[in-house]
Formats: C-alpha cells, structure tokens, sequence
C-alpha cells in the first residue's frame, strides 16, 4: 500500500530549499514578535487591532481550508467515489491549514500564553468562543482523519485500519462537516453586530450563510489548484474527470452564493451602493465580477473544462475572489479614525513563512506518505 | 437598576479639569502632543487617555463657534464588548460600569473592533499589552462616591446618579428649556441604550457623534444566530446520516 511512487523526487530539492528559507525568516519575525510585542513587530493600531494575520492567516485561510469537509461529505456522505483519489489531499490541507490557524492565532493575540483560556474560561455568547471551541474540536476530528495515511506510511497498517473501520470514519466525517458548518458560518457571525461599521454591501444577517457557501466554493477550486499543481510537481496523470467534476462543484455553489448575497442586497434596496463609486464599492464589484460572476461563467463551458490550464486559472480566481471577500469584510469593519494600516515587514514575514510551512509539510507528505498513491492502487 | 451619567453639552467650557482628574485618579502616565491646528488633545484616545474633551469649531446662527464634547465609554445597558469577548474578561456589572479583568484578557482585540464606539483602546507599546478603557470609577462608585471626572467638573457639566433619575433629569431639562436643547437624548435608545448619555443645544450630527448605531440591543444580533446552533447542530446530523444511509445502501465493508 505505501508505494513510494514519489520516491525519485528529492524533499531538498530546489523548491523544498525555497520554501526552508521562507519557514526560517517565519521563525526568526516570529521570535522578534514574541520578543517586542505587537506594537514593535506590526504596523496594527487602535483604528486597525485586526490585521494581514486575522485577514489571511485566519478568515482566509480557514475558509480555503473547506476542501477538506467538502471532499469528505462528497466521498463519504454522497457516496461520489469520483473523488477518492483527492479526499487524502484534500484532508492533508486542512489538517496543515487548520494546524497553521492555530499558529497564526497564538502569535496575534496580544498575550500567546493565554491561548488556552477560552478553553476554561466559557462565554457561550461570543461568537469567537464559538469558533475557537469548533476549530479545535475540528482539529482534534483532522488528527484521526489524517492518521490513517501517517500510520500506513510509517508501517502501522493495523492501526491504519482500526481507525479506518466504518462506525470510526463516518462518526469522524460527519463531526467534521458539521463542525466545519459552525465556524465557517462564525467567522462571518462575528461581524453581525456590527451594522453601523461594515459597510452594508457585505453586512447583512445572512453573514454566516454567505460565509459558509463561499467557503465551499473557495475549498473546492483550492482543491483543484493544489491537484492540479500536484500532478505537475510530482509528475502523475492530471485527474481530468475529477477536475471537471469539482469545476462543476464550483460553479454550481458560486451560483447558490450569488443567488444568495446579490437577490438579498437587492431585497433591501442596497444595490445602488454597488456603483456609488467609492473604494467599498470597487472593491464588492471586483470581487463579485471578477471572483465570481465570471468564474461560474467560465467553469460552465465546455471548452475551458477540457482545459486544464483554462481551469487552473479560473479556480485561481475563485480563491482571490473569496480571499477578497474575507480581505473587505475584515478591513471595512474597521477603520473611521485618522489612522491607516498596511501591514510589516513582520506581519507579511509570519504570513508568507507560515504558508511555506503549510507547503513544505504538504510537500514531505506526499514524498513520505501513501496521500496520492493510496486510491491510485486501488483503482 | 445602576448609576448613570447625563452629559450635559451646553454647560462644557471646555477647560479639561475631567481629562486631568482622570490621568491623576487612574494613574496614566501623559504623552507628549504637538499642535496639529486643533485645539483637541491629545488627538486621539490612547490606552493612556480614557477620556478627552473635542473641541469642535462649527456655525451657529452664521457666527463661528465651538462645542466641546467629552469622550469616554459610554457604558452601554447591553454592551458589544461583553458579549464578544470569548473568555468573558469583560462584564456588565449591575451598578452601572463595564469592567474589565485583567487576568483573563487574551488579546483577541475583538472588543476594539466591535465597540459600536470605537472606545476600547490597546497598550500596543507593551510586549503583554492589556486593553484600557473608561471604567466609570468603578472602586469609587463602589465606595459611594462620584466617578474622579464628575467630581472635578466646575460647571455641573456631567450629572450623576440613579438611572431612573438622570433619565427624567434629561428629560426635564429638554422639556422645560424650549429651544435650547435638540429634541434627542443621545444614549437613550443608541446600541439599546447607554448608561452614559448626552443632551446638546447643537444637532449631534453637527458634533462628530455616530448617528448610525442601531437603536436596539447590538448583542440580540449575534445571539439570535448563536441561540439556534443546538438545533441546527441535531438538524445537520440527523440530515447527514439520513443521506448517507441512503447513498451507501449495499456498499460492502471493502468499498470504504
């Protein structure tokens, strides 16, 4: 079972030097943060107190880690066995994502050693609390998720299959998928109360839906980027049908997502303050034309599904139109004093080195782990 | 019920004594400022500056004027800050205040981008920083006295006491002062209502006040998504398995 098919590619190679480099400016900006404190390590104020790490690290980054319950529930729940071959990737990435949030968050927070508190100390009203208890319930679901795939690797197979048997894995999926509901939909929860401060072409009270559907389509195209990108680094077959089928995947839930969000700005009047021609409303046509409209457009042609560069790109755009969105929402619901925020040197260090981390680890699972070659011999 | 206070804008001279008793009775250290073509200061409210008087320069009756307009938490009834904080480091207490504990504080931060009015403030100079903000002197309120900024004040600016009563003093002022005053009690019904609230002779939207905040409880918001997640929660399991049962029907144990 644990073919090392990969085993011609080197884990220090060019790329896994690259991204070694970027792991240790991470470490060093992450000491120097640890070591000053907020204010000396990033350019946040008290016009801005949430930053590139909340945007990126955090609201982004979870939402492109959806692929992971998404392929799950495809695979497990519905029965799709189409795509077997990506439920192991898919699962790895969020499991490093989620693992990478959670770093993310300790270095953020004001006082890191405090990181446990929400564990004991309760507060059943805050939407944080809520999505702090799901991303670490979820992250706990991921362990077991993922270690099936470690343990075959690393010669365990008994083990690989105690936690393989079916009451295990469907009691691990469905927990993942419904935790994964609660906090993706919390993460735009956590700006419901702010009707006087984000700008009302994202505030609505549909907020948590809007979150959790575009987090599904975000999951979804970054599981065709990163299979995509896979095939070509470690030089297996581009899984074509598979491709053509999370295309589809895409552009059906980008349509769900637009019906939602634009139908309920229209509802209440709110579509005028698309073309009022400010900053906000640039930014909500771009990344509804451009992150959506014409990606469901596109991934519903025929020719550019038969495409696998066309389809490369337009996934691409799906992940920039919904990182933007994570991007406005966060960055709008804050402002309104003199202050300005563009992040540091620092920030932008511990966000770049934590997503090389992210590829790195990626990178030596699939060179030392069953990820892709496990559905492969089962075929 | 708990203490309130009513500011009374037509009475502030503008002479500052509540920033100075603040800093002197909360023990925050003073930054140096420049001039900046406005007489506020300092510029902005800091982790130092709990409170600070605006001075406004605006028209009235065609003649330049100034208002002066103090700043500080205004302690809300049912506050964004307590109701997002995830380890419940602030609290509402029953006299009035919103306070705030040290221990348990994170650093979240998200009470500074929920606050509807932009109140909590960070020590982003400190490497465990604390957030600061107005405590409405909850020790002396405690022992009985008045907050260190009403007590200060040399024109009755700020007017302390029962909620109820500051409530009908505010109300009596409006009524038996035609024209005087604008017919809007600000803190009244803003964010579900303040326990710090201000009465003006100038529209408050003249003065920099926020006119957008919602008149209702900015907690019900969130709540009323929270409060459905156990039924939800029993709804998408009991939907999943219902799914999978019928979708795996005949699958063998191999197929897995």
């Amino acid at each position: 079972m644990a073919a090392q098919e990969n085993k011609n590619i080197q884990l220090m190679s060019g790329g896994g030097k690259v991204l070694l480099a970027l792991v240790g400016l991470f470490g060093v900006a992450a000491l120097y943060r640890l070591a000053t404190g907020l204010g000396a390590a990033t350019n946040l104020n008290d016009d801005y107190p949430w930053g590139l790490w909340i945007a990126m690290d955090v609201m982004a980054g979870v939402a492109l880690a959806a692929g992971g319950f998404a392929i799950a529930a495809a695979v497990y729940i519905f029965n799709m066995k189409k795509y077997k071959p990506i439920v192991r990737p898919a699962i790895l990435t969020a499991y490093f994502g989620y693992l990478l949030v959670a770093v993310g968050i300790f270095f953020d927070i004001g006082k890191p050693h405090t990181l446990w508190h929400p564990l004991f100390m309760w507060q059943p009203h805050s939407v944080m609390f809520e999505v702090v208890m799901c991303v670490v319930m979820y992250l706990a679901v991921l362990t077991f998720e993922f270690a099936p795939t470690f343990f075959e690797g690393t010669g365990r197979k008994d083990l690989a299959e105690k936690l393989h048997s079916r009451p295990v894995l469907f009691f691990l999926v469905i927990a993942g998928i419904t935790l994964s509901f609660f906090h993706q939909s919390s993460l735009g929860g956590l700006f419901l109360l702010m009707p006087s401060k984000l700008h009302h072409l994202w505030w609505t009270t549909l907020l948590p839906y809007n979150f959790y559907i575009s987090a599904i389509a975000a999951g979804l195209a970054m599981v065709s980027f990163e299979t995509v990108l896979a095939a070509k680094i470690f030089k297996h077959d581009q899984e074509k049908e598979i491709l053509q089928g999370l295309a589809t995947g895409t552009a059906v839930t980008l349509l769900i997502y637009l019906v939602m969000r634009l139908g309920d700005i229209v509802a209440k009047g709110n579509l005028g303050l698309a073309f009022e021609g400010s900053t906000a409303s640039m930014l909500f046509l771009l990344e509804i034309v451009g992150g959506a409209i014409v990606p469901m457009i596109l991934l519903a042609i025929p020719a550019i599904k038969k495409s696998i560069p066309a389809l490369f790109i337009t996934q691409l755009l799906v992940i920039l139109g919904v990182v933007m969105n994570r991007f406005s929402v966060t960055f709008l619901a804050q402002g309104g004093g003199n202050s300005t925020y563009f992040p540091s040197f620092v920030e932008i260090s511990i966000t770049v080195g934590l997503i090389a981390l992210l590829m790195f680890l990626y990178r030596a699972s699939v060179i030392k782990l069953p990820v892709f070659s496990h559905a492969k011999t089962e075929k | 019920m708990g203490k309130s206070v009513l500011i009374d804008l037509t009475r502030c001279t503008g002479c500052r004594a509540c920033q100075v008793s603040c800093k002197q009775w909360n023990e925050r250290v003073a930054r140096k400022t420049e001039l900046n073509g406005n007489f506020t200061n300092p510029p902005e409210m800091s982790s130092d500056c709990y409170t600070r008087i605006k001075f406004i320069e605006h028209e009235k009756n065609g003649k330049p004027v100034w208002s002066f307009v103090k700043d500080q938490c205004l302690h809300c009834k049912e506050p964004a800050c307590v109701s997002v904080c995830p380890v419940g480091a602030l609290e509402k207490s029953k006299e009035g205040p919103v306070k705030y504990s040290y221990d348990k504080c994170i650093g979240c931060r998200y009470c500074m981008v929920a606050c509807p009015f932009h109140i909590p403030k960070y020590e982003w100079e400190k490497v465990l920083p604390w957030v600061q903000k107005c405590s409405f002197c909850s020790e002396r309120i405690n022992d009985g006295m008045e907050p260190a900024c009403v007590k200060v004040c040399p024109t009755d600016t700020m007017f302390y006491g029962e909620q109820n009563v500051v409530m009908a003093e505010a109300q009596k002022r409006i009524k038996e002062n035609p024209g005087k005053y604008v017919n809007h009690i600000y803190g009244k019904d803003e964010a579900g209502g303040t326990a710090w609230m201000y009465i003006s002779g100038v529209p408050f939207e003249e003065l920099g006040f926020r006119m957008n905040i919602p008149k209702q409880s900015l907690p019900a918001y969130t709540w009323a998504s929270l409060s459905t997640i156990p039924g939800k929660a029993l709804g998408i399991v009991a939907g999943l398995v219902a799914i999978a049962y019928f979708r795996n029907r005949g699958n063998s144990e191999e197929d897995k």
